[in-house]
């Protein structure tokens, strides 16, 4: 722990009175009884003992972003990184101030490339400032003066001024109209394994999290949601919940009831003892079948929109020396935050709305709210506490922003905090969306693949969650991608879109459409065998030199020792695709037991981002990526019966164990010259990795998942 | 009314006797480090000590902890950071942190028993669950403080 950092931890608590809100906080309040902070520019304040504090306007969930921005900001600011901290920038000031601080959304591994250019810029755009002020206080050219570590420094007159010193100066100054930045690999602070901002308290056990929040007078509420998606409420008898123990208030909405009590325990009693009636609407007949049933139907649409055209597939296939044909398909998926979907709202008398979540977006949080509360957006704003989890779950719906503050409508003055059960979590989620691919290869007599020609049905998360970024055609790249920009040199290539959409609720789950990965990379991988060739050698054969993918396929393979004898019952797979704007590449070792237990035992991956802004945070999503996307080959599926969702639990929707964890080595090889994310990448290879594997120890071409549909005990 | 003993404090709690421990850490004592996750003891984010094992406070009725010792993760350091703490922060274990909390305590209670354990013990220990995918480096973490002595718990005031 640093000794600023920890400083601003105690104080910040100790002025939180308890509630450790230390985002909500004003800059002022904390500066104690000191002079106040000064804010250079909307990124970076300086207070007048050099503490810096850079505001950071994505969230944080665990992926390091609220740091690594910080260490971009920091490097070109050149400051003491010991006395450097972040704070959430307020969503309510962001749209006051006409959107200073860009995006807020936090998806698509997009929090630090996304950002990097204009964080960058305000660093440096600050030390030319401090620079400015200390040279007029000098009177000398500022071209004479210098900065580093937090000081300007004038060579002849040997005088030195601290940042703090000249701070408030500085903010007077006219930012300048253009800066250098550092080439990165002068770079001092940014590209180091520099420890993670959140984590000492996270560590501790301190209140960051939005379930935490505690607030005066605070009540808690428990929902039940119409488990049919579509339904509606039909009736409710409260007359025995309302007599519980606590119970404030039952509250009935279109689609919900929730329970306000004085715990959220009370609640969840009094909303377990409501008689509630639902009506379900046209879905209640909806199953994981009729739904396959409609996916494949969409299939064998004639007319389908085509998302690339390359070459003549049609003629290529019939002129082949041998058609390869197969069909994929995978099921829908929860994201499984560990902390429940939660918001806690708070109408004030003044007409004023606080809002306390866990949000991938603080933005569109605030949007949701204002817009349910009738309140225009400058009279509302949404506290951004650390999100426990995300994974896409939390930013396009703001599903649970809108029930909270329904609630607290319920009970104006009074601020509560609503918190899902993780059997709503579980049943009223934004899937990762099923879907089938069939896919067709043409190849000649070497096996070389010369035609590909996919079909894919998928449900639309773009028509459910932003419909204005459909194409013209209608197509959605989140359920085309890694076909429609497929790297390998096949001369024919079509891929068909058939949007069929259904009545369960999609989303970005990590990595969206890395279901497509799957199926490529495991259908190449057929190919290949089918060819009598090497899995590595048949794609490098596809991939151009200086390809990115091929890059970083070398390099996964050479670290693995790809081709090198492996210890009985251990046996490979591999795969490489490209996404977020990386390129990754994965080697599995796996052994599958008699009994049919597959053992995922080491994963090799490297990724080329690019740059690398903390290579510690970097690895730390690889072995999440690994874990992540281990639950969903091994066990995970959300099942649809009588048009609702039948798991309700980690005991059906399982998360691996410690015991499951395989060793991972991430290759970190970024190449330069772009900026790649680091969130997803690494899921894309891993489930067709391990797939391939799993043929290589079995024999057994695994299609569809989780592999509890699949034998694979040798009988 | 219970009488709960609380990192080392006596609170007099007026709740059901059937109320999970974890609510009444929660909402009446002030004490949100233990998380809620699933409600049905199988994740662990709500993990605490009872008596020096490590229990799912989620499952426990308040009753049944009444007269018994509970350590949260706000009193695991005796008012300083636990050394498990301290590796948990040096080795930058927790992604989300969402479940790190009940992870630490169930970790605590496996080294008053097992000082040094091996990855095997580790794994039968903590079947906490952790959705960001942290378990080599709680591993790690695990091994880093093992086989030190317990003095070194509260040694590091923080």
């Amino acid at each position: 722990m640093k000794i600023g950092r920890r400083e601003f931890l105690k104080a910040s608590v100790a002025l939180g009175g308890g509630l450790a809100l230390e985002f909500s906080f004003p800059l002022a309040a904390r500066a104690g009884a000191g002079l106040p902070p000064v804010e250079v520019n909307a990124w970076v304040v300086i207070h007048p003992d050099d503490r810096v504090v850079v505001r950071i306007a994505r969230s944080e969930m665990g992926q390091g972003t609220y740091t690594a921005l910080a260490q971009l900001v920091a490097e070109e600011l050149d400051c003491d990184w010991a006395r450097v901290s972040s704070e959430f920038a307020s969503p309510n000031e962001h749209i006051r101030r006409k959107r200073i601080w860009g995006s807020m959304s936090t998806g698509g591994s997009q929090g630090v490339r996304s950002s990097q250019d204009y964080v960058r810029r305000a660093g440096a755009a600050a030390r030319v400032m401090l620079i400015n002020a200390a040279a007029a206080r000098w009177k000398v050219p500022a071209a004479e003066c210098a900065a580093e570590r937090g000081v300007i420094s004038h060579g002849p007159s040997r005088r030195r001024l601290r940042y703090g010193e000249v701070a408030a100066e500085a903010a007077k100054l006219e930012p300048p109209k253009d800066v250098v930045l550092r080439d990165p690999k002068d770079w001092k602070i940014a590209g180091k394994p520099m420890h993670r901002f959140d984590i000492p308290d996270k560590v501790m056990g301190k209140p960051v999290f939005a379930v935490d929040v505690v607030l005066p007078g605070m009540l808690h509420a428990s929902l039940a949601q119409c488990p049919v998606f579509g339904g509606r409420l039909k009736s409710v008898d409260a007359a025995t919940a309302e007599k519980m123990r606590g119970v404030k208030k039952v509250v009935r909405e279109a689609d919900f009831v929730a329970v306000i009590a004085d715990s959220w325990w009370r609640a969840d009693q009094a909303l377990k003892a409501l008689k509630i009636e639902w009506d379900a609407g046209a879905n209640g007949g909806a199953s994981t079948a009729s739904i396959m049933a409609m996916l494949r139907d969409g299939l064998a649409d004639p007319k389908l929109p085509q998302a690339r055209k390359l070459g003549d597939a049609g003629a290529a296939l019939a002129a082949a020396a041998k058609v390869i044909e197969a069909e994929y398909s995978s099921p829908y998926l929860n994201h499984a935050t560990m902390e429940p979907q939660t918001c806690t709202a708070w109408l004030k008398p003044e007409g004023f709305l606080e809002v306390w979540t866990a949000t991938q977006n603080g933005e569109a949080s605030l949007a949701a709210a204002a817009e349910t509360a009738g309140l225009p957006p400058e009279k509302v704003e949404v506290h951004k506490m650390m999100l426990g989890g995300g994974f896409g779950r939390r930013g396009g719906p703001q599903d649970f922003v809108r029930q909270g503050v329904m609630i607290a409508k319920a009970m104006p003055g009074t601020p509560v905090k609503m918190m899902w059960s993780r059997a709503e979590d579980m049943q009223h989620g934004f899937y990762r969306p099923a879907s089938v691919v069939r896919m067709k290869a043409g190849v000649d007599a070497a096996g070389n693949l010369v035609a590909l020609q996919t079909r894919i049905a998928c449900p639309s998360i773009l028509k459910v969650l932003m419909p204005d970024a459909l194409n013209k055609e209608g197509i959605d790249f989140s359920a085309v991608r890694t076909f429609s920009d497929m790297p390998y040199t096949v001369p024919h290539q079509q891929v068909d879109y058939a949007m069929r959409n259904g009545h369960v609720p999609v989303g970005f789950w990590r990595a969206p459409g890395q279901q497509n990965a799957f199926y490529r990379e495991c259908f190449i991988d057929e190919l290949a065998i089918a060819a009598g060739r090497d899995p590595l050698e048949y794609r490098l054969a596809m991939l151009k030199p200086g390809d990115k993918n091929r890059l970083v396929l070398e390099a996964a393979a050479k670290a693995a020792g790809w081709g090198t004898p492996l210890p009985a019952g251990v046996h490979r797979g591999l795969a490489v695709a490209d996404g977020f704007g990386s390129f990754a590449a994965m080697v599995a070792e796996v052994s599958v037991s008699a009994r049919g237990e597959v053992k995922v035992r080491r994963i090799v991956v490297a990724i080329d981002s690019g740059y690398v802004v903390n290579p510690d945070t970097c690895r730390a999503q690889a072995e999440s990526n690994v874990v992540f996307g281990l639950g969903s080959i091994l066990y995970q599926e959300n099942t649809v019966k009588d048009g609702r969702i039948t798991e309700s639990n980690f005991h059906d929707f399982r998360l691996p164990q410690m015991s499951e964890m395989p060793r991972v080595e991430t290759l970190l090889v970024p190449s330069g010259g772009f900026w790649g994310g680091h969130g997803e990448p690494a899921i894309l290879p891993l489930t067709p990795a391990v797939c391939n594997a799993i043929f290589a120890a079995t024999g057994k071409r695994i299609r569809s998942l989780p592999l509890t549909h699949h034998d694979l005990s040798r009988a | 009314m219970l009488t709960l003993n609380v990192n080392g404090k006596l609170h007099q709690v007026d709740v059901e006797p059937d109320m999970p421990l974890l609510w009444v850490l929660r909402d009446h004592l002030g004490l949100p480090g233990t998380k809620y996750g699933c409600g049905v003891g199988v994740c662990g984010s709500c993990t605490v000590q009872v008596d020096g094992a490590a229990v799912r406070s989620c499952a426990m009725p308040a009753s049944a902890a009444a007269g018994r010792k509970v350590v949260t993760i706000e009193g695991l350091g005796k008012g300083g950071v636990h050394r498990l703490q301290q590796a948990w922060i040096e080795h930058e274990v927790p992604q989300c942190g969402y479940c790190q909390t009940g992870m630490i305590m169930s970790a605590a209670a496996l080294l008053e028993k097992k000082p040094d354990p091996t990855d095997a013990e580790i794994d039968q220990a903590l079947s906490n669950l952790c959705r960001c995918g942290s378990y080599s480096r709680v591993r790690e973490a695990i091994h880093a403080v093992a086989g030190q002595p317990p003095s070194a718990d509260a040694a590091k005031k923080g």
